[in-house]
Order: C-alpha cells, then sequence, then structure tokens
C-alpha cells in the first residue's frame, strides 16, 4: 500500500486549540492572584475597596459589621473560583482524554464543536443540564438524591489546601496533606450511598467495590506521604514544596531511593482510589454496566464526572507537590521570590511559579489518561492482593527506610545530593530509552504517520 | 422461567440472584446468565438464551435449496461465509455435484478472510471485556480493511450470500489479488503490533491465565469445537485432519493452547490460539490466491434442484468450530429437515458446569474466550 | 475403521437391537431399539478401537407418514477418526427416548433442543426444559404438523402483508384514473395501423 498522505497540516490550529485549551482553565488561578490583595489577612485590600463603595453609594461601610460582610463575599467569591477551576479543568480534561483516546486507537475523536472539538465539553455540560433527572421508582430517593454531593464536596474541599504557585493557595494549613487525606475520604461515602440507595444489584456491587478499594489503599497512600512528610518535617503543603528546589536532583523523589519508590505506591493507589483504569471496578462496564452509576442521569451524573476527572488534577498536583518539587522556579529560590513583595516582578514571577507547577501536573495528568487507555482492569481479588501483599508492605519499608535515612543525612549532607545526581540522570536515562522504543515501534509498523489533518 | 430455574439452582433466599444479561455489556448478544451469587464469587451461572431463536431449521424446510443461502448467513453473521459453505456442502453431498476448483480455491480465500475478521471481532472483545477499551479499535479498523475486500468480492459486507450450490456466485475481481496481498503484507505486521498492544500485558495474562480452565477430557466430553477445543490442547482440525475443498492443498499449522500464562485449557490459551491461527489464516488466503487455477467458477446445478431422497452431514471448520449441516432430503425441490449444529451453541453448554467458584469478573472472561455469538446459538 | 466395521461390531455385541445398515447412499446409518441405546453409546465410547467420544449431532427428523419421530446421533472418534450415524424412533403420539447426557455431556443441551422443538421426552436427563423457546411456549415447532397459535401473551405473530395492501390501493387508483379518462376517439375505420406504434394492450 502507497504511504499515506495526509490532505492538509493544520499546524496553526492545533497549535491554537491547544493554546486555549491550555489558558481556560488556568485564567481561574489567575483572576484568584489578581483578588488576593483582597483577600489579605490584614484586611487593607477589603478597607480600600468598602471606602470606594462606601463613596459610591454615599453612606458610611467602615464599620466592623460591613468589613466582616465584605471579607466573607470576598473569600466566597475566591471558593467560587476555585470551584469552577475544577468545574472548568475537568470539562476540558474530557475533551483532552477523548482526543488523546481516539489518537491512541486510530480513529478522530471529537473534532467538530468549535476549533478541533474543543467546545464539545459545553455540549456535554448543557446536554447533562437538559436531561431528565431520573430517580428510580424503587430507589430511597432522599439519598439518592445527596449522594452526588457527597461525592462533589469531598472532591472540591481538597482545593482548600492544594497549591497553585509560590502564594496561591487558598489556605496553607499546617495539616494540609492529612487535610486531603481526609476529605478524599468522603468521596467513597458519596460512593457507597450513590450504591446502595439506587436499589440496583449493579450498583452494589460498585459501591460495595468502591468502598473495599477506596479503604484498602487508603493506607499505602498514607505511608508513601509520610515518606515527603518525613523529608521536609512538616504537614504544610507550601512548606513540603519549599523544602525541595526546582533542579530535578532537588526534588524529594530523586533526593531518597525510598522516596522514589514511595512515588510510585502513592500514584497506583491514588489511581485506585480515583477508580481510573486499571482500578475502575466499580464501574467497569464491562462488568457491572456501570457500577455505582448505572441508575444516574443528567447532572447528577454529570456531578459524579465532574469529580472523577477533576481528581486527575487532584492526584497529580499532590504528586507534584510532594515529590517534584511543586512550583519552585529554576534559578527563583522561594525566598527571593517572597522578598519581591509589593513590586511588579513579584506578579511575574508568581505567573512563573504558576506555570511551572501547570506543567508539571498536566505531564502527570497524562500519564494517568495515558494508562487509562493502555491497561486492562485488574480482578477484584487481585486488586486487593496489589494493596496488603505488596503495597503496604512496601510503604512500611520506605517509612522505615526513611527514617534511617534522615539520620544519615543529617550525618553526611552530601548524601541527598548524591542520591539526587545519580537517580535523576538514571531516570533521564530511561525516558530517553521509553522515547526510542516508542518511535522504533511506530517506525516498525507502516503507514502510521503522524497525520493533523483531521484535527 | 426464572422459578424453574431458581428451583434448579437450590436458591435459598439467602443469596443474590443477578440478571446477567440479556441487555448487558459484555454477553456478546442478547443472552442472560442467571448469576447466584453472594458477592464476588458465583455460586452458579445459569444460560438463558433464545432471545434471538427465528426458527431459521423451519424456514429450511420450506424455502427451496438455492433460497435457504441468504437465511444461513443470518446463522452466524460475524462469520457468514462458513454457515455458506457448511450449508453449501451438505446440499452437494446430496445432489452429487463436484465443485470446479477454481470455486474451491475462491472459497477456501474468502473463508480464511472471513475467519481472520471473525477473530479480530473475538480478541477485541475479550480485551475490551477484561478492561482494556484500545485493542478493539484496532481490531476492527483492520476488520474494516476485510470487510472492503469482501465487498469488493461479493458485495456485501456481512451477510455475504457469496457461496452457492455449486460454486461461488462471483468470480474474483481485477486487481483483487494485489489488494488482498498488500493487505496481508500490512496485517501480518498488525499482528506484532496487536501482540505488543494486549497479548503480552502483565495484567492480561495475570486476568486470563488460569481461569476458566477446561481440561482436554471435559472439551471433548462437552463437545467444544474449533479454536475452544485446540486451547484445551486438543490437536484437532478439520482443515487438515478431514480436509474439504481445497484444504488438502494448503500447508498450515494449527495452533494447540501451551498453558503459556498457567494451565493449558485456561481462557488465555483459547484467546492466543485464534491470535496464532489469523496467522496462519493468512498464509492460506496467501496460497489459494498463488496457487488459483482458472476455470469455471459455477457446477451445473439446476434452477430447483431435487436431489433424491437421503441424507447427508456436512462439517466445515468455522471460525467458531466445527459447523455441521445435517440436511435431509426426500426427493423434491425443498428440504424435508435442515439443521445447523454449531460450535456456539455446543459451548453455551460448558458454562453452567463449570460456573460454580468463579468471580463475576471471571465470568466475563469465559464467555468471551469462548467466542459465543448469541444468533449461532438460538438460531 | 468405516461406518461397515463399525456396524459389525455393533452387531457382533447386540444382535438385534442394532438394526442393519442402510445402504450407503451418502452417509448410512443404522436403527438402534430406544431399550438398547445407552447401552450401545456406552460400548461405542469406552469399546477400544472404537472410543467414539465426540457426540457431533444429536437431532431429529419428524415423520407423520411413518408416524415416527427419528433422533438422529453422529458420533465420531478423535482418536480413530472415523464415525457413525445411529439413529431411534420414537413413536409421533407420545416420543420418548433414553437420555444418553450420561455418555457425553454434550447431549444434554442438544437434547434440551429436540425436547424444545420436537417434544422427545429424554429420560433420564437432569435438566429437561425448554432451551431455546419460552417455557409456556405451546407445541413444538420443528413438528411438521405445527400450527402457529395465534400470538404469544398478546404478541401477534402474524400481520398482514404490507405489500398486498400496497398493491390494492394501487388498484384503487389505477381504476378511479380509468373512469376519469376520456373516452378513446373511435379507431379510425381504414387507416392502416402505423408501423413503430405499440399495440394498445388495455392495461390493468
Amino acid at each position: 500500500m502507497a504511504p499515506y498522505q495526509p490532505k492538509s497540516d493544520p499546524k496553526w490550529l492545533v497549535a491554537l486549540t491547544l493554546a486555549v485549551a491550555l489558558t481556560v482553565p488556568f485564567l481561574f488561578p489567575v483572576l484568584i492572584l489578581l483578588s488576593m490583595p483582597l483577600a489579605e489577612p490584614s484586611g487593607g485590600g477589603v478597607t480600600l475597596a468598602l471606602r470606594w463603595l462606601g463613596n459610591v453609594l454615599g453612606t458610611d461601610l467602615s464599620g466592623p459589621v460591613a468589613h466582616d460582610v465584605g471579607t466573607a463575599v470576598v473569600l466566597l467569591l475566591i471558593a467560587f473560583l476555585f470551584i469552577n477551576f475544577g468545574a472548568i479543568f475537568s470539562g476540558i480534561c474530557v475533551w483532552w482524554e477523548r482526543r488523546i483516546a481516539g489518537r491512541m486507537q486510530s480513529r478522530i475523536g471529537p473534532n467538530r464543536q468549535g476549533l478541533g472539538g474543543f467546545l464539545v465539553w459545553v455540549a456535554d455540560a448543557v446536554k447533562f443540564l437538559l436531561k431528565e433527572d431520573l430517580v428510580p421508582a424503587e430507589a430511597d430517593s432522599l439519598l439518592f438524591r445527596i449522594a452526588p454531593y457527597f461525592v462533589l464536596t469531598g472532591f472540591a474541599l481538597t482545593f482548600v489546601v492544594l497549591p497553585f504557585g509560590h502564594s496561591v493557595v487558598m489556605a496553607d494549613l499546617n495539616v494540609g496533606v492529612f487535610y486531603i487525606t481526609s476529605v478524599t475520604a468522603l468521596v467513597v461515602v458519596g460512593i457507597l450511598i450513590s450504591g446502595w440507595s439506587s436499589n440496583s444489584k449493579w450498583a452494589l456491587f460498585g459501591g460495595m467495590r468502591s468502598a473495599a478499594q477506596v479503604v484498602s489503599y487508603e493506607i499505602p497512600a498514607g505511608l508513601a506521604v509520610f515518606v515527603p512528610v518525613l523529608m521536609a518535617g512538616s504537614l504544610s503543603m507550601q512548606d513540603i514544596i519549599r523544602a525541595q528546589g526546582a533542579a530535578p536532583w532537588d526534588w524529594f523523589i530523586f533526593r531518597n531511593p525510598a522516596a522514589l519508590v514511595a512515588f510510585f505506591v502513592l500514584f497506583t493507589s491514588q489511581l485506585a482510589e480515583a477508580n481510573r483504569t486499571p482500578f475502575d471496578l466499580p464501574e467497569a462496564e464491562s462488568e457491572l454496566v456501570a457500577g455505582y452509576l448505572s441508575e444516574y442521569s443528567g447532572f447528577r451524573f454529570a456531578l459524579f464526572f465532574m469529580s472523577e476527572f477533576g481528581n486527575i488534577w487532584v492526584m497529580s498536583a499532590l504528586a507534584t507537590t510532594l515529590f517534584f518539587g511543586g512550583w519552585q522556579v529554576p534559578g527563583m529560590p522561594a525566598a527571593a521570590i517572597s522578598a519581591l513583595k509589593g513590586t511588579g516582578a513579584w506578579w511575574g514571577w508568581q505567573l512563573v511559579s504558576m506555570a511551572v507547577f501547570a506543567v508539571k501536573t498536566l505531564l502527570l495528568a497524562n500519564v494517568v489518561i495515558w494508562l487509562r487507555w493502555t491497561l486492562p482492569r485488574i480482578r477484584i481479588d487481585q486488586m486487593m492482593t496489589l494493596s496488603w501483599k505488596y503495597l503496604v508492605p512496601i510503604g512500611f519499608v520506605c517509612l522505615i527506610f526513611t527514617l534511617f535515612w534522615q539520620l544519615g543525612v543529617g550525618a553526611a549532607p552530601g548524601l541527598e545530593l548524591a542520591s539526587g545526581v545519580a537517580l535523576s540522570v538514571g531516570a533521564l536515562f530511561v525516558v530517553i530509552a521509553f522515547f526510542r522504543r516508542v518511535f522504533k515501534n511506530v517506525t516498525d509498523v507502516r503507514g502510521d504517520a503522524i497525520d493533523l489533518s483531521n484535527w | 422461567m426464572s422459578k424453574l430455574i431458581l428451583r434448579r439452582a437450590g436458591h435459598t433466599g439467602e443469596e443474590m440472584l443477578l440478571n446477567f444479561g440479556p441487555q448487558h455489556p459484555s454477553t456478546h448478544g442478547v443472552i442472560n446468565f442467571i448469576v447466584d451469587t453472594d458477592g464476588e464469587v458465583m455460586k452458579k451461572a445459569i444460560p438463558d438464551v433464545g432471545y434471538l431463536h427465528r426458527s431459521i431449521e423451519k424456514i429450511g424446510e420450506v424455502t427451496g435449496y438455492p433460497g435457504f443461502m441468504p437465511y444461513t448467513d443470518r446463522i452466524d453473521y460475524v462469520a457468514a461465509m462458513f454457515a455458506n459453505e457448511g450449508y453449501a456442502i451438505a446440499v452437494e453431498k446430496l445432489l452429487k455435484v463436484e465443485v470446479p476448483a477454481r470455486a474451491q480455491y475462491l472459497r477456501a480465500a474468502s473463508c480464511e478472510l472471513c475467519r481472520i475478521a471473525s477473530h479480530l471481532v473475538s480478541v477485541g472483545t475479550m480485551a475490551t471485556d477484561i478492561g482494556a477499551t484500545t485493542p478493539l479499535v484496532h481490531a476492527l479498523r483492520e476488520r474494516e480493511r476485510i470487510n472492503d475486500l469482501i465487498e469488493a468480492l461479493c458485495g456485501a459486507r456481512l451477510t455475504y450470500n457469496y457461496h452457492r450450490i455449486g460454486g461461488v456466485a462471483f468470480d474474483m475481481p481485477t486487481g483483487w489479488k494485489d489488494q488482498v496481498l498488500a493487505f496481508l503484507d500490512h496485517f501480518e505486521s498488525m499482528l506484532t503490533e496487536f501482540d505488543r498492544l494486549i497479548t503480552y500485558n502483565e495484567i492480561y495474562l495475570k486476568r486470563l491465565g488460569s481461569v476458566a480452565v477446561i481440561p482436554r477430557e471435559l472439551a471433548i466430553d462437552y463437545g467444544l469445537v474449533g479454536p475452544n477445543l485446540r486451547g484445551s490442547g486438543v490437536d484437532w482440525d478439520l482443515r487438515r485432519d478431514a480436509p474439504y475443498g481445497a484444504y488438502k492443498d494448503f500447508k498450515f499449522d494449527v495452533p494447540v493452547g501451551k498453558g503459556l500464562a498457567g494451565t493449558v485449557g485456561d481462557a488465555f490459551d483459547r484467546y492466543h490460539v485464534r491470535i496464532l491461527e489469523m496467522k496462519q489464516s493468512s498464509l492460506i488466503v496467501r496460497q489459494a490466491l498463488e496457487r488459483m487455477p482458472e476455470g469455471e467458477i459455477m457446477a451445473k446445478v439446476q434452477r430447483k434442484p431435487k436431489p433424491e431422497a437421503g441424507e447427508a452431514l456436512s462439517r466445515v471448520e468455522s471460525a467458531r468450530g466445527e459447523m455441521a449441516y445435517y440436511v435431509v432430503s426426500d426427493g423434491t425441490d425443498k428440504a424435508y429437515r435442515v439443521r445447523a449444529r454449531t460450535g456456539s451453541y455446543l459451548a453455551m453448554g460448558i458454562i453452567e458446569d463449570i460456573s460454580p467458584g468463579m468471580m463475576i469478573a471471571d465470568l466475563v472472561a469465559l464467555i468471551a474466550s469462548l467466542d459465543v455469538v448469541a444468533p449461532e446459538i438460538d438460531r | 475403521m468405516t461406518p461397515t466395521e463399525i456396524h459389525e461390531r455393533l452387531k457382533a455385541k447386540f444382535g438385534e437391537a442394532v438394526g442393519p445398515l442402510s445402504e450407503p447412499k451418502i452417509d448410512p446409518f443404522a436403527v438402534v431399539k430406544a431399550d438398547a441405546l445407552v447401552e450401545v453409546c456406552r460400548f461405542l465410547k469406552a469399546t477400544a478401537g472404537l472410543e467414539l467420544d465426540f457426540c457431533q449431532d444429536l437431532t431429529a427428523v419428524d415423520w407423520p407418514k411413518k408416524n415416527v419421530i427419528e433422533v438422529v446421533y453422529h458420533l465420531f472418534s478423535y482418536k480413530h477418526r472415523h464415525g457413525i450415524v445411529l439413529k431411534v424412533e420414537a413413536d409421533r403420539a407420545a416420543p420418548v427416548v433414553p437420555s444418553v447426557e450420561g455418555v457425553w455431556k454434550a447431549a444434554n443441551w442438544m437434547e434440551r433442543e429436540v425436547y424444545d422443538l420436537f417434544g422427545v421426552s429424554f429420560t433420564g436427563h437432569p435438566d429437561l426444559r425448554r432451551v431455546l423457546l419460552p417455557d409456556d411456549w405451546v407445541g413444538h415447532p420443528l413438528r411438521k404438523d405445527y400450527q402457529e397459535a395465534g400470538g404469544y401473551h398478546g404478541i401477534p405473530n402474524i400481520r398482514e402483508n404490507p405489500l398486498v395492501e400496497l398493491r390494492r390501493l394501487d388498484e384503487v387508483k389505477i381504476a378511479a384514473a380509468a373512469r376519469n379518462r376520456p373516452p378513446p376517439p373511435p379507431p379510425a375505420a381504414a387507416a392502416p395501423p402505423a408501423p413503430a406504434a405499440p399495440p394498445a394492450a388495455p392495461k390493468a
């Protein structure tokens, strides 16, 4: 067969779509950054805004009540922006995942609505809103209706402590990591309720599987999370990032051999907690029809899905924070950025740190998507075996190794640098070998040229 | 129905009764499995078939001999060539007609292409049932090209109606041979890609290895046929061991399950036999096209053939195993009895007896590995 | 081994219970007495040298003229690559045949199908119930004298032929057109017919 010739090569359209797709969700963190002076704890921004508003309305708004109300309004606005970042990201992630799936499965994927099908997630959302909100006749109506909100709450609460950049974080709780582990457990409550209240056998199976899965994988995830916590000596997300550096050998993942293992333990456990392939047993289409989602339709179904896709960001951002140096900008230490506070350059460095964080997180998110379209699903007993017989012992070993490692680092500070350089060079070689193999496999199969004409 | 089955299963009310189908993503058509379970492990799965029963055997008694040919397509619409061929051979046996050599070769070539197409559906859906969605699309893409080739040959993409009593309907079009050879060149490299994609995936091997094991004796006793039988380690292929048509002229291997992922006769063996068979089918198509003799494509058969009274059984190696047509003639222009014994029907008989103790996820693997097709069960 | 040789071994063992081999027109067969069937089958499966381990096909043929239903067994051996066809005749009014499910498990579902579509009872079958048709279906469709009931639970199984309806409407239209057509002009008596003109055949 003659080699296939693409009909056209719309490089600019592709670039434009990708730029839009990357820009839209991150408008929200930028807006949050811009509204940050308003939310200063000292209240300077709110006072100024109230004075201005008082002048416009011709009343005096400088009292403590008005100040409290003003602060509350500002915080609500920021919370709204954070939650909507989750919603918009999950929408765009759906589009991106469908395009990736299309390419991996040698088909086209959605390419009709807007630039490169970019608006398909808006169309999906509108469709979900317009659909009838069905509640099965035999279902437990109240529980059935509130279950999606548990899932949504568990998902949205994680944004309280997830950082976006050097200063863009809603609340830098001193128990940040602990807090994330706790609130994500709300998701399983929602799934269990939905599985029980649907009064469908498939949904019940899905709910039970989900409960078993999330409860099992919380433990290795918690153990793995403690490795960077030990290395940083803090539970706060921002402190953990500040304890790392911008260069790969300064990241926690390479600074300690056990952290490298702990990252994989955490990543696997997070895949399982987010019900992503190969751990999508709770909704396994080919076994349980749609699992706990079987009876849901319309907006409630959309809430479940929004949380599921938004969770990709949450898990990737958590891994970036704990292991990959977060928003650390190369050549610009965190203390130097803080010192610029009050100047115009501070805003610029904020944006750069947000971009660094977003790029790392999106790369991890792409790995999650890539895994979903590559791997088959494991069976429930294998899922349990993996957690209890492998990940939990490995997690403990990592934890104990890190304790001794920290002792060793205290004695010989060069240890961390040596490990960081060695492991990051090793990782570089692995990545290069991987891409060489991919290109070889692609060229082995004839007629598989990159074709963007149907973008 | 369900009351009867409940009583048989010794249902105490303690277990959950799960209707696994007839509308279920992985039952491969409208089949129902009544699953008695108390969680993930099944107590028993009882197949309940018949949702697609169209009484094709009765139709065979009222249409004439040639008129039944399009109905045979509907017996197995995933691999309709074999259903055509089996019926044609049975009636040719009754009529004592000799099929021209070129027609024999065209039959072999079209059947083997159809076998590749059918196996592609089987292995693709198997991967989907195990949870990997990508391989199915890759398999269907290749099948689409085969559909194009068969459409060029006979004008149909699914229900071919290509084989006729005494030969085949059309000769191959100009340039068809080159198109097929070009496709096969491409396809053989795709097979290795498919192996890389899914066959040797660690999770896949773990999911299928030593699951739903059917030992050799059980497979023969329950009358499993074709890839299911070979997956259990029985070295038997009608094309090699009781050749019909042009198959005695071709050289090919018969892959047999070797227990690569665990035990001989497990779900992976049945899957892997199909993967290996596609390669062999590709070799057969090459041989058939290279040695294609010149000549007629139809023997002389009356418009309304009236075979003398008697009965004949034909056996062909279909994609789903040995397919047997039993045709009884009473000397008129209509068959007195047409019987199609299909591989899927026999495969369904074994599910109830090997299901106890399996997990629900394994039931999906078992159904997929037996490659049952609902219309072939129900006819 | 040819079918004749297998038949000779059967004859030697069971005598009168096994009928003569039919003339080998295409596929020869032997009629076996129903009482001896299970014994014959066990013998065929277990005896060294025969070992017919594969029940290839098990079906039935209805013969209202002879007033019998023939149950047909196609047997085959993977080891020796030979086979034979056995038949058992059962009374049409109350067909009863012993089950060979204990010999070949494959017979289980095939006997169920014969029970479903022909109404043959297999004594000793562990699970004799309808397989393709619903449990409350009336009659056995593959019998030659089967008459369809008017429907099944309110689902009709016949419908009017839509083509008949179409043709009738068509005829109505044509008839209306014929009525409205102006009467043809009287033919010119002496004029010779034009050679190229088609014959003025009246159209129905």
